[in-house]
């Protein structure tokens, strides 16, 4: 059994809530007591008993103030899989919400209403996951009730959402057609859809090959903590404690430690502890290495035959998160995973519109949820990956100084 | 499958093990607070494995509301000892001496409510910048929407637009003078994850947890346990049945589950054939109002 992380992307009117509600109620993994809630504060009783739309209601705090926190995260489980659903409101502040519940997801579900088709929202979420590059896409086309389970209705809808995946470059691609609010091929099969031979939702879910998500050919590793417990057993005992951010590493290979470039090998490796012979991605290890060297929390220990991008000027994508706006020379923190430095943003070169994916001049301040190319300058040389090469190694955020807000996304160009 | 592939829960393990090297390398005097029930002990037993082979390199904190199981007090105080840990407790008694403070009335008195003094009292008196707690997202719908580092202001409230998007698995720790951050490392464990974790681990549990003989007051359709923190009425019902916990709170405000589970096994199946959440179950308080965990995470509460 493994897991896998996925968000749903689609409008408030696209069934979005109620689709959750139902893989939610149809795998069990609602229980009585909030099945009983449930049908106390179902007003609407057109959508049957219960309103499933009301499982991912809001909180009180939010129609106070009339926010909505970003991402609210549901849990549920078959026998086959653990589910994290990461589930972004889809109103104004979607760029910025859709980006934070799409960083740790492996698939998206985009959802299309049926009655509509493919429609500049659709084009926009599929513009942010091919942004980020999500490994996965299912195309759910729902209230397909409404269009009487229409064939022709969804084969329609595949072509035109096929030429907008042809041009964003999106792969592995799969459709079902359903009907969140009556319950048709979200964990079994309709009978309403005899023409629709694929598999339903929650068995696609269950289905996938994530495996290969997990980047196991370029070793990174970041120095989070380092572990000197200076007892008199462990008087000596030096270790980097870290995440295997991607790839494998075994006892004796030859490392560089950057960005100061000091060559070691690895003395032992450790779990918890315990020695092993070898760490992999996404294990949380400890690495001891056979010279003694000034490392710090932030350093990459990382084979020496295959080394990421050592530099202190970087291209990025930015989606900017915050109300007050991006500061063309401003000054930030940058959280690259363990390093923490200082950095300006020193050009900003165009912004790409998330719906059309033009790239257009900026004029003025760049706002909430916009999405522009620029150029950073770090206080000393980071280390990293393009996104489009190593996804865990090629992202970060920026920090406002003063308020210490996260302002940023930032992608490795 | 290939070798190097990792089970739900060694992935969970791993994200809860990144996120306490995260707090110790950025915060300057984080805790983690102990309440000994299930979620908490897994929170210490991920926490030796992060920093093996050295000691958890920040204390376990108990705020102690004088309505414990005897049992979890004292295996709070065996596994303290066992691990060499540094164990701090505040009484919420104190608080409410020194600060002249209003006890809740009813039969069964919470001192839920109160206990946010002693805890943001403490925080004070020790100057922590970073509370741990083995919070889950999937225990209610205010917790849903809880960051794994989660800023808190002067007062310890939780302000919804205080929350920073949190994104890939780079944790903000930054704060300003004043703030403090609760980190949940366990946000994304379910109660079912905890248990096989706990049977997988071979992790040891208070009694409570497990079937044994207890008094019990029938209140609404819930068991709870007979104790001097109950108000006796001469209408009680008043039965002797074979029961567990399911959670393990306070005695004023924590349901009892009847049951002849003796293993973790017979636990754990029990739990998965259950038709309530834990929290509807087991928890006595969270049934005032619908918005009762949101209100108290509000004012500082865990």
């Amino acid at each position: 059994m493994d897991i896998l992380r996925f968000i749903t992307a689609g409008s408030v009117d696209d069934g979005k809530s109620t689709l959750i509600g139902r893989l939610l109620y149809d795998s069990k993994n609602i229980l009585i007591d909030q099945l009983e809630q449930l049908e106390k504060q179902t007003k609407n009783k057109e959508a049957g008993p219960i309103d499933l739309a009301l499982l991912t209601d809001g909180l009180r705090a939010e129609r106070e103030q009339g926010i909505t926190i970003d991402v609210a995260y549901r849990y549920f489980s078959t026998p086959k899989r653990k589910f994290i659903i990461a589930d972004a409101p889809g109103h104004v502040q979607y760029t910025r919400n859709m980006i934070t519940g799409a960083s740790n997801a492996s698939l998206i579900i985009v959802l299309v209403d049926a009655r509509q088709g493919v429609v500049e929202q659709t084009r926009r979420h599929s513009i942010i996951a091919s942004l980020l590059k999500i490994p996965h896409v299912v195309v759910a086309i729902n209230k397909m009730d409404l269009v009487e389970f229409s064939e022709e209705v969804y084969t329609k809808i595949i072509a035109d959402y096929a030429s907008v995946a042809a041009q964003l470059g999106l792969n592995d691609i799969t459709y079902v057609p359903i009907s969140a609010l009556q319950g048709d091929n979200i964990v079994d099969a309709s009978t309403k859809m005899d023409w629709y031979v694929g598999k339903p939702l929650l068995q696609l879910l269950e289905d996938v090959s994530i495996d290969d998500d997990i980047n196991l050919i370029d070793p990174r590793f970041q120095v989070q903590f380092v572990l000197r417990p200076q007892t008199d057993e462990l008087h000596d005992y030096r270790g980097y404690a870290g995440k295997v951010i991607s790839g494998v590493y075994r006892t004796g290979d030859a490392v560089t430690i950057l960005p100061a470039g000091f060559q070691t090998s690895i003395s032992k490796l450790e779990i918890a502890g315990k020695e092993v012979s070898e760490i992999f991605a996404p294990q949380s290890a400890t690495i001891l290495l056979a010279d003694d060297i000034d490392i710090s929390r932030g350093d990459s220990i990382v084979n020496s035959q295959n080394l990421p991008i050592t530099s202190n000027e970087i291209d990025v994508l930015l989606c900017w998160m915050d109300d007050k706006p991006l500061q063309s020379g401003g000054k930030y923190y940058i959280q690259h995973n363990s390093q923490l430095q200082r950095a300006m943003v020193k050009e900003i070169e165009y912004r790409i519109d998330v719906n059309t994916l033009e790239h257009q001049p900026v004029e003025g301040q760049v706002k909430l949820n916009e999405v522009v190319k620029a150029k950073l300058k770090t206080s000393s040389q980071l280390v990293f990956d393009s996104y489009e090469k190593l996804r865990a190694n090629g992202t970060a955020i920026l920090i406002d100084e003063t308020s210490n807000s996260t302002v940023a996304a930032v992608l490795f160009v | 499958m290939s070798k190097h592939h990792l089970n739900y829960l060694e992935q969970l393990e791993a994200e809860s093990i990144h996120i306490f090297r995260e707090i110790a390398a950025q915060f300057e005097r984080p805790a983690l607070l102990f309440s000994g029930g299930k979620d908490s002990i897994t929170l210490v037993h991920l926490a030796r494995k992060a920093f093996a082979p050295g000691k958890i390199p920040f204390p376990l904190v108990h705020i102690d509301t004088g309505h414990n199981f005897q049992e979890a007090l004292d295996y709070r105080d065996a596994m303290a000892e066992s691990i060499h840990a540094n164990l701090i407790v505040r009484k919420v008694e104190d608080t409410i001496k020194a600060k002249n403070l209003t006890e809740a009335k009813g039969k069964f008195p919470s001192r839920n409510w109160l206990q946010t003094y002693t805890l943001l009292d403490t925080i004070e008196e020790f100057k922590f910048d970073a509370c741990i707690g083995g919070a889950r997202r999937d225990e209610e719908k205010a917790r849903a929407k809880e960051r794994i580092f989660s800023v808190r202001d002067d007062f310890g409230q939780w302000n919804p637009k205080l929350q920073r998007p949190e994104l890939w698995n780079t944790y903000n720790g930054r704060i300003n003078k004043g703030e403090n951050v609760r980190v949940f490392p366990i946000s994304n464990w379910t109660e079912l994850d905890i248990w096989n974790y706990i049977k997988h681990e071979n992790i040891t549990l208070p009694s409570i947890y497990f079937s044994h003989e207890r008094e019990l007051i029938v209140h609404e359709g819930q068991l709870v346990a007979l104790s001097d923190f109950v108000l006796r009425e001469s209408t009680d019902v008043i039965v002797t049945k074979r029961i567990r916990y399911r959670t393990v709170g306070d005695m004023t405000c924590t349901a009892a589950v009847e049951s002849d589970a003796i293993t973790l096994d017979e636990v754990i199946s029990e739990i998965t054939a259950a038709k309530i959440s834990e929290r509807g179950e087991t928890r006595i308080d969270d049934r005032v109002t619908e918005a009762a965990m949101e209100d108290r995470k509000k004012n500082g509460y865990f």
